[in-house]
This record gives C-alpha cells, sequence and structure tokens, in this order.
C-alpha cells in the first residue's frame, strides 16, 4: 500500500510537467500573441518586446528555460498583469474558490447522499420518482441560468439575499446553491444507483441471515460499498470545486480563481495559464490518489501491490 | 417457411425498443425532442407565414415616445420580443437549429474519434494500448475552453478548412464567415468530447476480444481492422448508444458556457445558450429574456437525459450505473 501511494506520488510531478507541455505547445501553436490585443504594434517596439521576454530565441531555448523555472516552482510574472508573479495571483485568488467550493461540496455531500439513500430505500416510491425527476432537472438547468434566476427571486424580488460580490456569511448563500445544485442531483443518482446494486448482493442477504437489524445492514454493510461510484465521482469533482468554476464566479462577481483563468486564456497570459494549469492538473491528480487509496478502506476487496 | 418464423426469437434491439416504450419517462422525452426538432425545423418558417416575424427581423416602427423595444409576452409575440424588439420566439426557434446542430454534429465527431481511439487501442493491447490511453489521459487534464479556444482560433478566419466550408455552405452560408466560424465549433467541441467515449469503447473492447467469435474471424484470416470494426464494434454498440445520447447534453450545455463566455456562437447568429446569456445583461427588467430560452434549453436537455437513461435501462437491463 505504501510503495503504491508512493509510485503514484512520484507519478504525479512528470504528469503535470508532461501537461504543461502541452498547454504550452498549444498556445503556440495558436497564432497571435498577448501584445498584439487591441492595434497593431510599431516594428521597433514589438522587436524590444520581443526581445524582453525572450520570444526572439529559437523554440527550444525558450522551452527549456521555462520548464527549468517551472521545475523549481518558479512560474514567473504574469504578462497582463505587470509585476505580479503567477505564484502570487494563484494564491491570492485561491481562498475564494477554495471557501465556496468546499461548503458546495458539502452541501452536495449532506443533500445528495441522504436523498440517494432514501430514494434506493423507498425503490418505486412517490418520493424516488420526485427526486429523481428533480434531480434530472437539476442536471439539466444551465447554472448561468439557475444563478441569475436565484438572483432574481431571492435578491431582487424578495430582498432576501444579497445578489452578488463577496462579503458576509449571506453573500455566500447563493452562489453556493447554485455551485452545488448539479452536483447534488449527480451524487442522489449516483448513491441511488450504487445503493440498489449492492443491497441487491450477496453480502448484504449474509448480513440478513445473521439477523442484524436493517439500519446496521444499511449503515455499516450497505453504504460502505453503495458508496464506491460516488467517491470516483467525488474526487475529481472536490478537485474542479476547489479549482473555482467560471460561470458562479461571474455571475456573482467573485474574484476567484476560474474567473482569472479564463482571463489568463483571453489574454493569452502564457505564465498565467501554464500556472493554472499545473496547479489544477496537480490537484486533479492528487485528489484520484486519495480516491484510490479510499477504495481500500471501503471495499476490502480491492487491493493495491 | 411459417416454421422458421416461429423460430425467428426477438432481435437484442426490438427487445429494447418493448423495453423503453415501457419507460414513461423515456418516451416523454423522445416525443418532446421529435416535437422539438420539428419545431425547429419548421417553426421560423410558419411564423414568417402567419405574423411576418423572423429572427433577424428588428422593427422600425415602434410606436411614438416608446423607450425601450423590450415588450412582455403578448399574442403577437408569445415569448417577448428581446431588447431591439425582435420576436423572441423566433429568435428561440432559429437559435434550437444551432444548439441542437450542435449537440448532434459534435456528438458524431467525438463518436468517430472515440470509438476507433478506444477499438484500436482495446484490441491492440500492451504497448499500444498503454501510450493511447496515457495520450487520452493527458488530454483530459488539460482544461477544454484552453483547447476550443487554440482549435477556434488556429482554424478560424483565412485559415478554415476548405471542407467547412464546403459544409457550412451546404446550410446556406456561402462565404460566410460566422457561419463557419459555428462550424468549427462544431468539431471543436467534438474533438474535446470524445475522451469518456475512448474508455468506454475499450472497455466494452476488452471484454470482447478474447471470446470465440473474434478467434473464428482471425482463423478465416480477417484482417485486423475488420475484426475491430466489422466484429467487435458492432458488439459494443450498446453502451456507445447509450453513452452518445447522454454526449448530447453535454455538449449542448458546454456550447451553452462557451456562448455564454463570449467565445461560442457569434452574433448575428445565435443558440439557446446565447440567447439566454444575453438575457443575463437585462434579468433585472426583462426577465422573460433569459426565462424562454433557458426553459426551452432546460426541457430539452431534460428530455435527452431522460430518453439516455432510459435507453440505457433498455439496453443494458444489466448494469445500471446511475
Amino acid at each position: 500500500m505504501l510503495s503504491f501511494i508512493l509510485r503514484r506520488l512520484l507519478l504525479i510531478i512528470p504528469m503535470a510537467l508532461l501537461v504543461v507541455t502541452v498547454t504550452w505547445g498549444l498556445i503556440r501553436i495558436a497564432p497571435g500573441n498577448f501584445y498584439i490585443s487591441e492595434r497593431a504594434l510599431p516594428e521597433a517596439v514589438e522587436r524590444n518586446i520581443r526581445e524582453k521576454y525572450g520570444l526572439d530565441r529559437p523554440w527550444y531555448v525558450q522551452y527549456g528555460k521555462m520548464m527549468w523555472n517551472i521545475v523549481r516552482g518558479d512560474f514567473g510574472n504574469s504578462l497582463k498583469y505587470r509585476g505580479q508573479p503567477v505564484n502570487e495571483i494563484i494564491r491570492r485568488h485561491f481562498p475564494y474558490s477554495a471557501t465556496i467550493g468546499i461548503l458546495a461540496y458539502l452541501l452536495a455531500l449532506l443533500v445528495g447522499l441522504t436523498t440517494g439513500i432514501i430514494a434506493a430505500l423507498k425503490q418505486n416510491s412517490p418520493f424516488d420518482y420526485g427526486s429523481m425527476a428533480v434531480s434530472m432537472l437539476g442536471l439539466s438547468v444551465p447554472n448561468f441560468v439557475l444563478g441569475p434566476l436565484l438572483v432574481l427571486v431571492f435578491a431582487l424580488w424578495l430582498f432576501w439575499l444579497p445578489p452578488a460580490r463577496w462579503g458576509g456569511i449571506s453573500s455566500l448563500i447563493l452562489p453556493v446553491i447554485t455551485l452545488s445544485a448539479i452536483y447534488i442531483a449527480y451524487l442522489a443518482r449516483l448513491t441511488r444507483a450504487g445503493m440498489l446494486e449492492v443491497m441487491r448482493s450477496d453480502y448484504i442477504r449474509t448480513a440478513r441471515a445473521k439477523g442484524l437489524d436493517e439500519k446496521t445492514v444499511l449503515l455499516k454493510h450497505g453504504l460502505r460499498g453503495g458508496i464506491i461510484p460516488v467517491v470516483s465521482f467525488t474526487g475529481p469533482a472536490l478537485a474542479s470545486l476547489l479549482a473555482g468554476t467560471v460561470v458562479v464566479e461571474k455571475v456573482f462577481a467573485i474574484p476567484g480563481l476560474g474567473n482569472i483563468f479564463i482571463q489568463s486564456v483571453l489574454n493569452r497570459d502564457e505564465p498565467l495559464i501554464l500556472g493554472i494549469v499545473a496547479f489544477l492538473s496537480i490537484l486533479v491528480m492528487v485528489f484520484n490518489l486519495l480516491v484510490d487509496i479510499s477504495y481500500g478502506f471501503l471495499d476490502p476487496r480491492i487491493r493495491y501491490d | 417457411m411459417s416454421n422458421n418464423e416461429t423460430l425467428k426469437g426477438t432481435s437484442l434491439w426490438k427487445d429494447a425498443w418493448k423495453r423503453l416504450l415501457k419507460n414513461k419517462l423515456a418516451v416523454f422525452g423522445l416525443v418532446v425532442i421529435v416535437l422539438m426538432v420539428i419545431a425547429v425545423t419548421i417553426g421560423p418558417a410558419i411564423i414568417r407565414m402567419t405574423t411576418g416575424y423572423t429572427a433577424d427581423y428588428v422593427p422600425t416602427d415602434i410606436g411614438e415616445g416608446e423607450l425601450v423595444a423590450s415588450f412582455p409576452p403578448s399574442m403577437a409575440h408569445p415569448m417577448g420580443t428581446d431588447e431591439l424588439g425582435r420576436d423572441m420566439l423566433a429568435r428561440v426557434l432559429q437559435g434550437g437549429r444551432i444548439s441542437l446542430m450542435v449537440g448532434i454534429i459534435s456528438t458524431l465527431v467525438s463518436l468517430i474519434v472515440g470509438v476507433s481511439w478506444g477499438a484500436i487501442a482495446g484490441y491492440m493491447g500492451g504497448r499500444v494500448d498503454n501510450i493511447m490511453m496515457r495520450i487520452v489521459d493527458i488530454i483530459y487534464a488539460i482544461p477544454y475552453i484552453l483547447v476550443v479556444i487554440v482549435l477556434l482560433s488556429v482554424f478560424g478566419g483565412p485559415n478554415t478548412p476548405e471542407w467547412i466550408q464546403w459544409l457550412s455552405s451546404k446550410f446556406g452560408g456561402a462565404g460566410n464567415q460566422g457561419l463557419n466560424q459555428i462550424f468549427l465549433l462544431f468539431f471543436a467541441l467534438g474533438l474535446v468530447s470524445w475522451l469518456t467515449m475512448a474508455r468506454v469503447v475499450r472497455g466494452q473492447i476488452l471484454s470482447l476480444k478474447n471470446q470465440e467469435f473474434v478467434l473464428a474471424a482471425k482463423a478465416t484470416g480477417v484482417s485486423t481492422p475488420a475484426i475491430i470494426f466489422r466484429h467487435l464494434v458492432p458488439n459494443a454498440l450498446g453502451p456507445v448508444i447509450v453513452y452518445a445520447t447522454l454526449t448530447v447534453p453535454s455538449v449542448m450545455l458546454t456550447e451553452a458556457f462557451l456562448s455564454f463566455l463570449g467565445i461560442g456562437v457569434q452574433a448575428p447568429y445565435a443558440s439557446w445558450g446565447s440567447l439566454a446569456s444575453d438575457g443575463i445583461q437585462n434579468i433585472a427588467v426583462f426577465p422573460w429574456q433569459l426565462i424562454f430560452p433557458g426553459v426551452t434549453m432546460a426541457l430539452t436537455l431534460f428530455s435527452l437525459n431522460f430518453l439516455g437513461d432510459g435507453l440505457r435501462d433498455a439496453l443494458d437491463p444489466q448494469t445500471r450505473k446511475f
């Protein structure tokens, strides 16, 4: 187990570097540059800019220099936010995304798991059909439609909650609900299906046959097996939630990482793009590893060597 | 002859169709989608014939002293009008053409790429499989927005490949840059959504390739490509169809999201996503401009999801994943 974790941890760095390389290649394939956004520059100015940022060097020199810096953890300065190190920008904006991300994740777990378990236990009941239809609706309404609708009702019509911006707990409610809606829906469906499959299996029958009460059968034996597909979904989901979701941040004017990332892509801000991509890919891979480790605890039949 | 008739069992597909018809929600989804396709196809023409409004008709005779052109839903405009006074119903129907085409064409692209990739990796196995699937892993880790933007900018403008221009000219937009861009978007979205399809197909092929019929095909000297595409892929079709039906709504959501960010469908063209994101600007004053395109889109996605779910249950009664 320990060597498995170690091997996977060691693999994360080269994988992240590979992702950075491919991303860099993609940015370089696309025509245009970060400095030709508004109007054409005089030739001399352009030459100076290219010289300053090392763009006049052959591509392999640029690539080698960049990778050498990245390996040492330095992504350089942003090209658009002049003089601001990429690491600093990520550190500054990540907490906003992480806060609403974690809250949305907890809300999704709470509501999604409960709904899914109840729906599975009362299969084919009105609650089952009702909750599954509602969750399908949750999967079908784009969150950039849901967010503004919630703002319209709770902020502009009822005046209960602030419509946007960061400040106080009340300003978190609408973004968190908007963000978690789709995850609640997904989790409820996954949990229900997982539970239904497990509750039909042999070891549940054994547990019942040896006279355990229904609650123990359900929570101690059923849930552990039924939750496995949920776990494999929530690992990457948590990573992407933490990384910030562009739509919610845009709709509610939250200065999170997702917004910054889209801006950096539109601005062709190469160091910032690469920094965020590397950060995200490491986040995703770490959470995937955690998921794989937790399988071992949930299902004793899964072993790593 | 009649003896032969009785021996004929029901085929897998007939069986699945029967099971699908028993699922009320899936039938509901199917009906809504068929109606939506019909409405989107002939709707704009009907509106033009009956009321004279088209998706881009800007009225010039808005009454004296009227300061805005946005009117709430009325008999003349069942969905109200947008900020220029254009009929929302006509726009929603016209936008639906693009939204549905995004769903269908991008899914086809992702089907072709994903199925071939997954089938080849699964059948070849060993090092080929390993390399192909690691490539999938890496592409998975790259944010798809970046890939879409790069594809759009590399192949956009004067660099548009000829076959895309040819395709868009078939839809009435000869030499039309805006329409070329939309077709490019279809392919870009397809090219970022084939990854899961490849994984699904690979898994299927892995479980099929050691069965007797493959051995029999090999023994009779069938070539490797033929084994993959004539023998293995048709046998893996069930999960592929199911996954494809679920790709359609997810691609449509992605397109809407890109349009929301302003890198998807550009004016003068519109999709449900771009209509809804235009509506967000005026949400406090003219809420119908968000609600109608938003609800139409949600209803369509809702139906597609139910249909996909129903298809999974019908084609694959063993494994109900979620």
